[in-house]
């Protein structure tokens, strides 16, 4: 199934760089599954009332459900003195911790406002901790559109968790990466079959959960976009994992090899915990992979997903990639899975989109994966498209999703397959 | 610095992408952080619009402050302008860039474009989304609208519709046809539809149809004193309004005698005895200020709901809210802050909201039923069918939108009759709605002490109490503590219970 192997290898491919109007969400969006994934966390972002607007819009839903986040808008009288907007934000805390006398841990989220004016947050952010000495741990990150891209609003979040960690000898596997719920276990679950029972994972839901540190730590990321949290990881002297990551059977069977190697468990071991759950994903995988092969796609930036994605869909469903957009390359991370792609493809960093939009136009691909401001302008050209954002929040990682991965992208397949009534929007 | 969870109203640059995005041939180059790219999903998402909003964003990223952001905008606006090719380009800024103080007006204009630039102030500190939409439209029609003559059969514009705009789409048709009917022509309908060459010809009409003050009134005004052109105060949405709206252009057209009769079938439909039940039901009603009226007359007067709450989130329009509130015996609860709009409708305990999709939310958790009446909007708020708020139509439409999610006359009563059938309880809601079932854990405090009082609710009282209806056991504990706490009574029985409902029984 997998393309031409004798042009397999992008490591070298030239990375086309254009600078233009990036469409793409900034990192306060991660908020949207960070304040689900972490149980006693509050994520108060101090910004305008655009990024309240984009919190409640960004999910294409609201999430009525008791949110834990909120944004502090900032007015007119706090743009006139830095004192003052101290102040405020102290009154705003303390107006929502009495609202909300569960939350243990309170992030203090800058944006393109608070940046831009310098509001200091990471100094209020120490001074309430020692406020709320004990209660509440308040901790401070950026999501701002100008220094972060959607998923990167994890990564700042994860960094900044990392750096207040406590330190520890104690040889463990720590998993940077919030994952739903159900894919965390299953991960747990191959993990303690390998024999690994000491994991850490991170983000952690409770700040209760022991979390710790250090040069016996050795961490492998789930998740392609922690370029922040992995780096800072290496400052505490935490030893990095690389792997192709966990998406598809041989994507989470290199990812559960490295670990395997790092910690010395035997190869027997090794495919005793995945010779079932391999071949179950491999067979579900041919399955849906008879809707892709040999289609193209086209990949917009996004989450920073996309590199490890495209691995997936080329070399296990036969797929054939075009372009292959990302927000930014962190070849510490995606090295592994880049060293897999075929070195034919268009490989982009960043983003001018009407020129990308212009290409894609005249690529004609069978599937392109791109934001939702783009999608249906897409489809009305006669495209047919997959929401990015859809694979930020499906479970995807590991063996029994890996159909449901591929899923995702023969659905658009399928259903144009179905539609008998033509499109005119 | 005000603590929000969730906002009624965007930026004011939201306000100007509806407006760009509505019109045609006109581009907005708008100074922002890449971040901000998030408003073309409403426009693509929610409206499931075909294409991309006309907006070209300069998405500078922090390594771009130390430096040049003001080349990046002036290069933006040639690429803009080279790509696009619109014939009237509009160039403003977000929060962040309103911060570094670029002046895209000044240079946009510097670079002596061949076509009309309008720059847009947009305080993002102080004004919200419906501000940003008036405005822009206003500086539009400014620049653009000259004086022409008059077209030789009289003929109106209808003013105010934008893209994202709360069955916008729908009014214009609607309204098209009625004035269709008293034989004026709609010369230009704008911002949605028009083009920059449209704005330049809006002289032609006779008059204009304000179709919502929100984002038209200020144009509207402008026209009146620049062109002569007045404008219809009433808007249209319910049979009298219409019946007003008819009255007041046939005042304007100088033919005093237009017939009035709204064909409509809402008056027949609430005389009907079916709808008896619907005598006095109590409504909470919500929205941006337009809306908000609209709908508390039609709830009074068309159907015969007794409204017991009204407010709307844009404090522009908090006056005349105010004065229609007091009209009623209420006071207007003005905010935009949506958790005081929720204590509000918890106290009140309506049996009917009509709000936004906010509201919706707040009813689904209060075990409420509700019915939007406005925006913000929600992707529902776009249905493919014809369902206009204006004219007989939209008195049609919002006939039903609002009857629906009630428990009907005859199964109130069965369900009132036999309490304790294990299927057919008032836990499940009305029987005919069953996907929107109200959730079985209804947020109401069912405890033996009243939430705000020191009364104290005797067992067997407590239990008569919920024999009662969902849709009217808030109000009957409400009348129930009242009537106690006004006697001094510190414990509600049985009789208490019902010595109350003969009194309130007046």
């Amino acid at each position: 199934m997998p393309n031409d192997l004798s042009q397999i290898g992008c490591t070298n491919t030239p990375v086309l760089k254009q600078r233009g109007q990036h469409e793409v969400f900034c990192g306060l969006t991660s908020i949207i599954w960070l304040h689900r994934k972490m149980h006693d966390a509050f994520f108060l972002v101090v910004g305008s009332r655009t990024c309240a607007h984009l919190l409640q819009s960004a999910a294409g839903v609201m999430i009525f459900a008791e949110p834990r986040f909120a944004t502090a808008i900032l007015e007119e009288t706090d743009l006139a003195g830095m004192a003052d907007a101290h102040a405020e934000l102290e009154r705003t805390v303390a107006e929502l911790l009495s609202r909300r006398p569960d939350i243990k841990r309170l992030f203090l989220v800058g944006s393109c406002p608070s940046e831009v004016i310098k509001i200091d947050l990471a100094t209020m952010a120490k001074k309430l901790s020692e406020k709320y000495d004990n209660r509440v741990n308040v901790v401070n990150f950026s999501g701002s559109g100008i220094e972060t891209t959607f998923t990167q609003g994890e990564d700042a979040c994860l960094e900044a968790v990392i750096r207040d960690l406590p330190q520890t000898d104690q040889t463990q596997l720590a998993v940077l990466g919030a994952l739903p719920d159900v894919v965390q276990d299953q991960m747990l679950r191959l993990l303690s079959d390998m024999g690994l029972e000491n994991v850490l994972v991170l983000p952690h839901a409770r700040a209760d959960t022991p979390a710790a540190v250090g040069p016996n730590t050795h961490f492998i990321c789930a998740q392609p976009f922690l370029g922040a949290a992995h780096d800072e990881m290496v400052r505490r002297g935490a030893k990095p994992i690389a792997a192709p990551f966990p998406f598809g059977a041989q994507g989470t069977t290199a990812w559960l090899a490295a670990i395997a190697k790092r910690f010395g468990v035997d190869d027997a071991t090794l495919q005793a915990a995945i010779a079932a759950p391999k071949a179950r994903a491999e067979q579900a995988i041919a399955t849906v992979a008879k809707t892709l092969v040999g289609r193209s796609i086209f990949f917009f930036p996004d989450s920073q997903l996309e590199i490890p994605l495209a691995r997936f869909l080329s070399q296990e469903c036969g797929m054939h990639l075009t372009e292959v957009g990302t927000p930014y390359i962190h070849r510490a991370l995606v090295g592994p899975d880049l060293e897999a792609l075929p070195s034919d493809i268009i490989l982009s960093e960043g983003q001018d989109v009407d020129k990308q939009l212009d290409r894609v136009l005249d690529c004609n691909p069978d599937l392109t994966v791109c934001g939702l401001g783009l999608a249906n302008p897409l489809e009305a050209q006669g495209l047919r498209t997959k929401w990015a954002i859809e694979l930020v929040f499906s479970p995807i990682h590991f063996y029994e999703q890996a159909a449901d991965l591929a899923g995702l992208f023969a659905r658009p397949l399928l259903r144009a397959d179905l539609l008998k009534v033509g499109k005119v929007a | 610095m005000k603590l929000s969870i969730w906002t009624y109203e965007g930026p004011p640059h939201v306000g100007a992408i509806r407006v760009a995005t509505g019109m045609q041939k006109v581009h907005l180059v708008l100074h922002a952080p890449q971040g901000d790219t998030y408003a073309d999903l409403l426009f693509t998402m929610i409206e499931r619009r075909n294409h991309r909003p006309p907006v070209t964003y300069t998405t500078f990223q922090a390594r771009d402050l130390g430096s040049d952001t003001a080349t990046l905008f002036k290069s933006a606006c040639l690429e803009a302008y080279e790509r696009f090719k619109p014939d009237l380009l509009l160039v403003g800024a977000s929060c962040t860039a309103e911060l570094i103080q670029d002046d895209p007006g000044g240079l946009a204009e510097a670079l002596g474009l061949p076509i009309p630039v309008v720059a847009l102030e947009l305080p993002s500190y102080q004004r919200k989304e419906n501000f940003g939409a008036d405005e822009t439209f206003f500086q539009i029609v400014k620049h653009v609208a000259k004086p022409v003559e008059r077209s030789e059969n009289i003929s109106c514009n209808l003013i105010g519709p934008t893209a994202l705009g709360f069955r916008h789409r729908d009014d214009i048709l609607e309204l098209t046809k009625l004035l269709d009917d008293l034989g004026v022509d709609v010369n230009v309908c704008a911002p949605m539809g028009a083009t920059p060459a449209d704005i330049a010809d809006l002289g032609r009409a006779h008059f204009n149809v304000l179709m919502y003050p929100e984002t038209g009134e200020m144009a509207c005004r402008y026209l009146e004193r620049a062109l002569g052109q007045p404008y219809t105060k009433t808007v249209p949405i319910g049979v009298g309004a219409t019946a007003d709206f008819i009255a007041e252009v046939g005042q304007i057209i100088g033919k005093p005698a237009l017939a009035s009769t709204v064909r409509s079938r809402l008056p027949w439909y609430s005389a009907s005895v079916d709808s008896t039940y619907l005598t006095g039901k109590r409504v909470f009603i919500f929205g941006d200020g337009t809306h908000a009226m609209t709908a508390a007359r039609i709830a009074r007067d068309e159907i015969g709901f007794d409204v017991v709450g009204l407010g709307c989130f844009n404090r522009e329009m908090a006056r005349p809210v105010r004065t229609m509130a007091k009209s009623m015996g209420l006071d207007a609860l003005i905010s935009d802050d949506y958790l005081e709009v929720e204590r509000a409708i918890a106290d009140l305990a309506p049996e009917l909201i009509l709000g936004t999709q906010m509201e919706r939310h707040i009813g689904k958790r209060l075990g409420i039923p509700c019915a939007v009446i406005s925006a913000p909007v929600h992707v529902q708020d776009f249905p493919a069918r014809y369902s206009p708020q204006m004219g007989p139509e939209g008195a049609n439409v919002i006939f039903d939108t609002w009857v629906h999610p009630l428990v009907m006359g005859l199964e109130e009563h069965l369900l009132t009759m036999f309490r304790d059938d294990f299927e057919f309880s008032d836990s499940a809601g009305p029987s005919h709605h069953a996907a929107h079932a109200p959730a079985q854990q209804r947020a109401e405090v069912e405890t033996g002490q009243s939430a705000d009082t020191n009364i104290i609710w005797l067992k067997d009282a407590e239990s008569e109490l919920r024999k009662i209806p969902f849709f009217v056991r808030g109000k009957a504990r409400r009348n129930t503590e009242k009537y106690a706490a006004d006697r001094g009574v510190a414990e509600i029985s049985i009789d208490t219970l019902y010595e109350a409902k003969a009194h309130y029984a007046r």
